[in-house]
């Protein structure tokens, strides 16, 4: 019953969100610097996560792959298809989850619990939409970018780490990352990513928008912020997987 | 001028508001007074539009709120200044920003226009012109109340409602903020609704009081009558502190 009720009360905000913003200039002051907070600040995260995570790849596929009927380039190739098809888009979106969806969660609950959502709607603006359509747009207008980040680096990673332990020629490795290749698969993660950008900030925002209390709710309305958007993509990953590349 | 007739209003079977009517005058500092759950914050609510009425009429100069559309109520809003117990200012605007955020939402003036007009707000609340680029998280709470009044009266407003604006601020500070809202409604012709439990406020700022009690409206009169009212809980309410007792004994 009470997931019936969070559900239409979610789409009642969204249509609240997704209508003409009051004053388009300040859409436009405000969706800037939505798009550095939300997508320029996680590119050190995103970095870090997938530079390692091509590390990691490499060092076990290597190390679990070394029966001799195995083509060389099978590393290569794991390590390019297991960056695009789930870790650059549903992993590294699961991550953002915490990062950004926390963030956006923390931020409009702060806001309802001071009164300024309160203050915002006395003037007569349309809070919602004001607050959250920026942050929707610009975090799924930021996310490709963030997951072509993510696959650069963690194919590059993988190829520095391979080349500089010597578990692998350079020419193995390069090989393996274009040996049956499928652009597709780029296509099929980037529209992944962008649903669950939505997902992670309409849902954080959700969430945050609907805080009351104090501090302590405001923390709580972000764990729930974090773990329900997770659960979604997790659900969402089998939806679009199925009707993607079936 | 805001009339409120036979409003009535319950959460969930609690009847919290019981036929209130009352008449806020124009150009008048209204005060809402009673004690604490006695449903003067859900008066005030119910009468900005943050609470849907049961039954009654809530009406902005003839303008029935509670038969409006969304639409119209926002329309109507553009037209009404809050001050809100906590301030509320926005956290990631200076304070001439936060005055200016009214005009630029909704002012069709040139952004030389806004930051004039934003500057003359702040300084008829007496704010010295070095705050003017800090944040709010900057500056004392009384200074952020000024900006906060600042913001309300920024797109010239007919209707201002102020809740607990003594909250939290040492004695001499409050009746600044008093002196400042009262002075305002005169200056500008607002209908001013203040929602108090400050004596002090009431006593000094006190046009038209309206006194809630149990969801009733119980008395209404002025600062001059309240002390020569026959009514239990009034009395009760209004000489709680030995100060007052005393004030009380002083006049008889």
């Amino acid at each position: 019953m009470n997931l019936f009720r969070e559900t239409g009360r979610y789409i009642l905000l969204m249509k609240r969100v997704f209508v003409t913003p009051d004053r388009g200039k300040m859409f436009f002051r405000q969706f800037p610097k939505e798009l550095e907070k939300l997508g320029l600040q996680s590119l050190p995260i995103v970095a870090i996560i997938s530079i390692f995570i091509g590390f990691i790849m490499t060092m076990q596929t290597k190390l679990n792959t070394s029966n001799p009927l195995l083509p060389v380039y099978t590393t290569g190739l794991v390590t390019r298809d297991t960056l695009l098809l789930e870790f650059s888009s549903t992993i590294l979106c699961l991550i953002l989850a915490g990062k950004v969806g926390s963030n956006i969660a923390s931020e409009i609950g702060t806001m309802r619990i001071t009164e300024q959502i309160d203050a915002l709607e006395i003037m007569g603006v349309n809070s919602a939409n004001y607050l959250i359509l920026p942050k929707i747009i610009a975090f799924v207008v930021m996310m490709p970018f963030l997951v072509i980040f993510s696959m650069a680096l963690g194919v590059g990673g993988g190829y520095f780490v391979g080349v500089l332990t010597n578990i692998m020629t350079t020419g193995d490795y390069l090989i393996g990352i274009q040996y049956a290749f499928i652009p597709f698969y780029v296509f099929y993660s980037l529209v992944k990513s962008m649903f669950f950008a939505f997902i992670i900030s309409s849902v954080a925002a959700y969430y945050g928008y609907y805080s009351y209390g104090g501090a302590l709710d405001v923390g709580k309305s972000s764990t729930n912020a974090v773990v329900n958007g997770s659960i979604l993509i997790l659900f969402f990953n089998i939806l679009i997987t199925k009707i993607m590349l079936n | 001028m805001i009339e409120v007739k036979n409003v009535d209003k319950s959460f969930e079977g609690n009847h919290v508001l019981k036929n209130v009517s009352a008449i806020f005058e124009t150009g008048k500092t209204n005060m809402i007074i009673g004690a604490s759950g006695s449903g003067k914050t859900v008066l005030m609510k119910s009468i900005i539009g943050l609470h849907r009425i049961d039954n009654g009429r809530i009406e902005y100069d003839g303008r029935n709120l509670p038969d409006m559309r969304m639409s119209e109520i926002r329309i109507l809003r553009r037209e009404v200044g809050m001050l809100f117990q906590g301030s509320a200012l926005f956290d990631s605007l200076s304070v001439l920003e936060n005055v200016m955020y009214p005009l630029e939402m909704f002012s069709p003036s040139t952004k030389e226009e806004m930051t004039a007009r934003a500057r003359f707000c702040l300084k008829r609340v007496n704010l010295e012109e070095k705050a003017f680029g800090l944040a709010p998280s900057e500056i004392s709470g009384g200074m952020q109340k000024r900006v906060a009044i600042a913001r309300a009266i920024a797109l010239q407003p007919k209707y201002l409602f102020c809740d607990e604006p003594n909250s939290g601020l040492d004695p001499k500070t409050s009746l600044i903020i008093d002196q400042l809202i009262h002075e305002i409604t005169h200056e500008f012709e607002i209908t001013t609704i203040i929602n108090s439990h400050d004596m002090n406020s009431v006593m000094e700022i006190g046009e038209n009081i309206i006194f809630i009690d149990k969801g009733v409206k119980a008395w209404q009169g002025n600062k001059n009558d309240i002390f020569h009212v026959h009514n239990d809980a009034l009395n009760d309410f209004v000489f709680a502190s030995e100060l007052f007792k005393q004030v009380k004994k002083a006049n008889q």
